[in-house]
């Protein structure tokens, strides 16, 4: 083989490996936008061993009468729906003081998933319904502190669905209908300063 | 040769420039609030994500921008503090905090470019001002200036015509009628509107006037005159407009146009399912909760499934002995009772009027108050009520006429009611305030289950917070019992009143 065929190979080869690794590198964006490589340093990483976010998380005003808005640290996730775990499971914490739980103590995280659509899917366990005091206004400010948790601090999520125990239910406590999914809002809601 | 030389170019050039991105610009602008006024600031959509330049934000808040090409990040300075951003990753670091952002950094040519979420996310937390994004309304608010959210509602079905304006916070506002148009002028530096509705009924045109802080609203040439009243709480300020005739018009015997003679109409047959009737004969109560289902528990054991079924056999004495309407209870006594078989209660009686009665809780123990609530629409809601009328029937009925059929989804029938529930909702709001005390919001718009499926006017009322200590004793009363009751009935009152001066359509 001449000097000159060989070359041509060797610029054939070298094309599709460029072609490979342009692919290999934008297929990871789209697959996992958010994720981020555990061991690749992040840009002036915290000291602290755990990565975490600082996200807005929902609880009631001290007077009871609307949500506060309130800035705590949550264990970075590996993607969207990792992520939208980890807030979920600190949204069921108990609320910092001098803030009100809304949503009942020993509710669980079943499952959250996200569909192609932008639609999330928030799947309690019965103690959300079967504990909770009740009332239209506890009920509305339950719901809309689970549906903007996840709206505010994932903002490709556009609607959220709550489930109870893997299904579609009625109500957490007979008022507010939970048979479609909602949209962020934030009516309720009354700004707070500060991170938790 | 020649041609792998070439190839070996192609690669590099390739790799040089990197995945440049090629976006488009959104449906409208960014708008940015300040102080000193309001400006559009460009931002374009790459890949379904709205990014703004990093030179434009740089100008906008002063930033010192650095790009580090060998660590492949972004480093972005403001009196000290810093967020540094990388190229390749969807996050940055904001004072050594790690923040997510839906895209990572993307370049246009020679620009960097930032998903617009870099701006609370990243630079809020930095800067000395608060900056708020609204994507709803696609407002950049920066620095301390009132920008209250404002919801106008315009109810065409009278007259009179009723446009209500909800301002939030509830900031100080004022009103005016002049030369036919009525002015309401906020006391803020910008306003906030997610949608105005077109003119319809007595009014001709909403829209935001010579001043960004003031709406104008012309009035049709057949108007009376206007009756302006504002009511400020805790959480808005209320404005109520309500254009009626004018007076020479309601008296007047035949309008301009020559009237076109109508045949007499026949004895009004009996409602059917999906008509509208413009008179009230039957009205469901609905003693909310029942059985096991106890509703809130009070702080001293009184349970709401008891005091809602209470206060409902009184109200159905009171309405059906002083009106002569005849009232269907959906329970009467301690049984349970699904929310659908509710709705199919007062749907298969055929009434024209639906209240549900519920006491109410907060996680608060201080929160007290009587609370009003009609159905919100969803987007499947919204859309229901626009079609309901695209897909009217004309459907052939006892006597040899005609009557149109609404054709809607049976979960969503309240949809076309929302605007006659709201003008109930609204009396039950002021009867109420009349007698007991009001609470945080007196009147809300909320997705309310037991209403959605009810295809007649249908309001919910809370009659006062059971959680509370003080509520939970006078709730079991006579006296605070009898005076909701009494509200309730004053509401129902002029419900009817309005329903039977409406014009049948």
């Amino acid at each position: 083989m001449s000097r000159t065929r060989w070359l041509q190979v060797g610029g054939i080869v070298l094309v599709f490996a460029a072609a490979a690794w342009i692919a290999s590198s934008v297929l990871e964006r789209v697959v996992s936008p958010v994720a981020v490589p555990s061991t690749a340093p992040a840009p002036a990483a915290p000291a602290a061993s755990v990565p975490h976010i600082i996200a807005t998380l929902y609880y009631g005003t001290p007077d009871g009468q609307a949500l506060a808005a309130v800035k705590r640290e949550v264990p970075l996730g590996e993607g969207p729906r990792e992520q939208g775990r980890q807030i979920l499971e600190s949204e069921l914490e108990d609320a910092p003081a001098p803030y009100l739980s809304l949503i009942p103590r020993g509710t669980t995280l079943r499952a959250f998933y996200i569909t192609d659509r932008g639609d999330a899917f928030v799947d309690l366990s019965v103690e959300a319904s079967t504990l909770h005091p009740g009332g239209s206004t506890h009920e509305l400010l339950t719901v809309y502190a689970i549906v903007n948790a996840v709206t505010a601090n994932l903002t490709s999520i556009e609607r959220v669905q709550i489930l109870i125990d893997g299904r579609q239910a009625d109500t957490l406590a007979g008022h507010v209908d939970l048979r479609r999914p909602f949209e962020r809002d934030t009516v309720l809601v009354r700004e707070t300063k500060g991170t938790q | 040769m020649r041609t792998a030389v070439l190839s070996v170019i192609a690669v590099v050039l390739v790799l040089v420039c990197g995945p440049h991105a090629q976006g488009t610009a959104p449906a409208s602008p960014l708008t940015l609030v300040t102080r000193e006024g309001r400006r559009a600031v460009a931002s374009t959509i790459l890949n379904g994500q709205e990014f703004i330049g990093l030179d434009d934000l740089a100008a906008l808040f002063q930033l010192a921008v650095r790009e580090d090409a060998l660590a492949g990040g972004v480093t972005v300075t403001y009196k000290g503090r810093t967020v540094v951003a990388a190229t390749d990753q969807a996050m940055a670091s904001v004072n050594g905090r790690v923040v997510t952002l839906p895209a990572p950094i993307a370049r246009a040519g020679r620009r960097l470019l930032v998903p617009i979420d870099f701006i609370p996310r990243a630079i809020a937390p930095i800067y000395d001002s608060p900056i708020e994004l609204r994507r709803a309304s696609r407002l950049l608010i920066v620095g301390n200036v009132r920008v209250p959210r404002v919801a106008i509602r315009l109810e065409a079905a009278g007259p009179p015509t009723r446009l209500t304006l909800d301002v939030v916070p509830p900031l100080v506002v004022s009103t005016s009628f002049d030369a036919g148009r009525v002015l309401v002028r906020v006391d803020a530096d910008a306003l906030d509107i997610a949608t105005t509705p077109a003119g319809a009924g007595l009014i001709d045109q909403i829209r935001t006037g010579d001043q960004t802080t003031t709406i104008a609203i012309a009035l049709n040439a057949r108007a009376g005159m206007p009756r302006l009243s504002t009511v400020t709480t805790n959480e808005s300020a209320r404005v109520l407009v309500e254009v009626p005739l004018a007076a020479q018009q309601e008296t007047a015997a035949p309008p301009p146009p020559p009237p076109v003679p109508v045949p007499a109409p026949p004895e009004a047959p009996a409602p059917l399912l999906g008509t509208r009737t413009a008179k009230l004969q039957t009205m469901v109560v609905d003693a909310g909760h029942g059985g096991e289902d106890n509703g809130v528990r009070g702080p001293k054991g009184t349970l709401e499934k008891q005091v809602t079924l209470e206060a409902a056999r009184r109200l159905k004495t009171l309405v059906e002995s002083r009106l002569g309407v005849r009232v269907v209870m959906t329970r009467e006594n301690d049984r349970a009772i699904s929310l659908d078989e509710r709705n199919a209660i007062a749907n298969n009686s055929k009434a024209d009027l639906f209240l549900s009665l519920h006491a109410n809780a907060s996680p608060s123990a201080s929160v007290k108050g009587t609370e009003v609530y009609y159905l919100r629409l969803d987007r499947a809601g919204e859309e229901a009520r626009r079609t309901a009328a695209a897909t009217e029937l004309i459907l052939p009925v006892v006597g040899g006429i005609t009557r149109p059929i609404d054709i809607i989804p049976w979960d969503l029938a309240q949809a076309s009611h929302v605007d006659a529930s709201s003008r109930f909702a609204s009396m039950l709001e002021e009867e109420l305030e009349k007698r007991v005390p009001a609470g945080p919001r007196p009147l809300q718009q909320a997705p309310m289950r037991v209403l959605s499926g009810a295809n007649m006017p249908a309001a919910l009322v809370e009659m006062a917070y059971l959680t509370n200590g003080e509520q939970e004793q006078r709730m079991k009363s006579d006296e605070f019992q009898g005076a909701v009751v009494e509200a309730i009935y004053g509401a129902v009152v002029r419900f009817k009143t309005y329903l039977e001066a409406a014009p049948t359509p």
